[in-house]
């Protein structure tokens, strides 16, 4: 198996169709499949042992993710955006590599490592001219491509996604040829993040044209959605909070040829999507809930279950607008407790996975457990009809004296309130009770904001005691990473010792 | 057979990957399939000449095999002699 195989059917069905759009070049199935036949070719002959991409989304990304798969090399794309000093931690677990992208930052951050080191420019012109001293697909360690994680809670994981993995959730989820030959996919999110990798290989495998927007920014979101006629695309909240942004605020670039709009990455506030699904009555809205060691999406919400909870009377029906909806037809999940025990729906848990597409694998050690399930370390709980809820990161659970508090149930109170604009709970010490709560609280722009002793009676009428925080912090806003993920780890810094 | 792997014809360019393996002789044509190219087997027998499409899934009545078009050709897909069928996409909507 290898998900080179992807691009090859692509092009055996239409190798003169134009699969990919960006910078102003128009590339077909074809060149990109003898792009990346070439960059196998040149990668076989070296001595690397990965090759990384140290860039914002380029031609070269699908080229070095195929022409790695092809030479039996693992693809590594890095965070760009990361501070030199992390980065270059990174670089030395990957040396030596075949890097592409920003070469002189790369030499200048590990000179000892023995990188090969290209700009995109030279890549792709030396990948064009190698085509045809393609031999044959390499089967190397079967790895497809490593990533690593966004180590908000401590040094980078590198998770490993198998080709068994990424193809085994691209047939599972993706049908062949299925995308008309109109049809476009905007992809914005970096080339760094599963999301990106996730939406290269779907949007190949449904010969669904791709419209590569570099580095997001609304404006020129909305501009390529109108220009190239674009019928798809993935967001995560904080890129469609500013793309509503911008249209409320008078851009009216014409969206008719938009159909859906997949969002994932993040917590998506129900006034936002309520918002999005106004303003846009004629696209379908997905909920798409992963993790990069799933090889993306193991659950969503559809368009329809979108425009039912919106109009429901059933209160059960219109909470699902904030679930992930159900799990994918090829994957298994299930709420555990503690003890590893399987627990009912409505109880809260941690969410383990089980599926093909589901790798578990670090490069240091495997997660799964003997029977091939993957504690996610997100909690949350299952409805009567199988929805999925989540409930933040197992590991941000405040314990109180021995209780256990989700941070998101007191945010969600919170967040209800008109003057609110955001805010995180997170564990903090307490002489008492060794951890006690704390919230940072953001106020909308010219609202009345509330005091100290008001916010504590917002929860205390809504929620046992023990989720009254102890300290508060007023701020102007919270700290998120370019995903739209909460920094709490920065959050906790801000409450007293 | 096992997941994976890949099948060759012995008559025509169709070539398929195994999603789920089961037990018994895969042909195409009415010429059984193998990983490395069979020696030219002729022309398909006509009872197995509709062809194959590319990407497209093929299981039998049973729903213990399904296999999956990655070239196409002229013979047309069987088990154990018995034809398979193509699979019916029930398609989920895009979430990249």
């Amino acid at each position: 198996m290898n998900i080179s195989l992807i691009l090859e059917m692509a092009a055996e069905a239409g190798a003169d169709r134009v699969g990919l759009v960006c910078d102003g070049r128009r590339w077909t199935y074809g060149e990109l499949l003898r792009a990346a036949r070439g960059a196998a070719a040149r990668l076989a002959d070296s001595d690397c042992t990965f090759v990384a991409l140290l860039d914002e989304s380029s031609e070269a990304a699908p080229i070095a993710l195929f022409g790695a798969a092809l030479a039996g090399i693992p693809y590594v794309p890095l965070n760009y955006r990361l501070a030199d000093e992390d980065l270059a931690g990174l670089l030395a677990r990957i040396a030596p590599a075949c890097l592409i992208g920003d070469a002189a930052r790369a030499q200048r951050l590990d000179p000892e490592g023995g990188h090969t080191c290209l700009d995109r420019g030279a890549f792709t012109a030396a990948a064009e001219a190698a085509a045809d001293s393609f031999d044959a697909a390499q089967e190397g360690e079967d790895i497809a491509a490593q990533i690593f994680t966004s180590g908000t809670t401590g040094t980078p994981k590198a998770a490993l996604l198998r080709h068994a993995n990424l193809l085994g959730y691209i047939l599972g989820t993706v049908e062949f040829l299925s995308a008309a030959e109109t049809d476009a996919q905007l992809v914005c999110v970096p080339p760094y993040h599963i999301a990106g990798i996730s939406a290269l290989l779907s949007s190949i495998y449904a010969m669904r044209r791709i419209v590569m927007l570099p580095a997001f920014e609304p404006d020129e979101w909305l501009r390529l959605a109108a220009d190239e006629q674009v019928s798809n695309a993935f967001l995560v909240p904080t890129m469609l909070a500013r793309i509503i942004e911008r249209m409320d605020a008078g851009n009216t670039a014409d969206l008719s040829s938009l159909r859906a709009i997949a969002y994932g990455g993040g917590r998506m506030p129900v006034e936002l999507i309520e918002r999005a699904l106004t303003l846009l009555p004629d696209t379908d809205f997905t909920n798409a809930y992963g993790l990069t060691e799933t090889s993306s999406t193991i659950a969503l919400l559809g368009p329809e279950d979108h425009r039912l909870a919106l109009t429901s009377d059933d209160p059960a029906v219109r909470a699902r607008l904030g679930s992930v909806g159900r799990p994918l037809p090829t994957v298994e999940i299930e709420i555990r407790d503690d003890d590893g025990r399987a627990l009912p729906a409505g109880e809260r848990g941690e969410i383990y996975v089980r599926g093909e597409q589901v790798s578990g694998e670090y490069r240091e050690r495997s997660a799964l457990d003997a029977d091939g399930w993957f504690p996610t370390r997100d909690a949350g709980w299952l409805d009567d009809d199988g929805y999925l809820f989540l409930a933040g990161r197992a590991d941000d659970v405040i314990v109180r004296g021995g209780e256990n508090i989700s941070p998101g149930e007191i945010e969600d109170v919170l967040m209800a309130h008109p003057a609110i604009a955001d805010a995180a709970a997170v564990g903090v010490p307490s002489a008492e009770w060794g951890e006690a709560v704390g919230i940072a609280v953001a106020f909308k722009p010219q609202q009345q904001a509330l005091n100290e002793d008001e916010l504590r009676e917002l929860i205390r009428k809504r929620l046992p005691s023990s989720r009254v925080p102890e300290q508060i912090r007023l701020r102007d806003a919270l700290p998120y990473n370019e995903m739209g993920k909460l920094l709490r780890r920065e959050v906790r810094t801000w409450f007293d010792e | 057979m096992k997941a994976g792997i890949r099948l060759k014809s012995a008559v025509c360019d169709t070539e398929v990957m195994v999603i789920r393996a089961a037990e018994g002789v895969v042909a195409c044509g009415g010429k059984p399939m193998a990983e490395d190219k069979p020696a030219d087997g002729g022309s398909p027998d006509p009872e197995f000449a509709a062809g194959t499409l590319l990407g497209k899934r093929y299981i039998d009545a049973d729903d213990t095999i399904e296999l999956l078009c990655v070239k196409p050709g002229d013979g047309s897909l069987s088990l154990d002699g018995v034809a398979l069928t193509t699979k019916d996409a029930k398609p989920l909507p895009s979430s990249d």
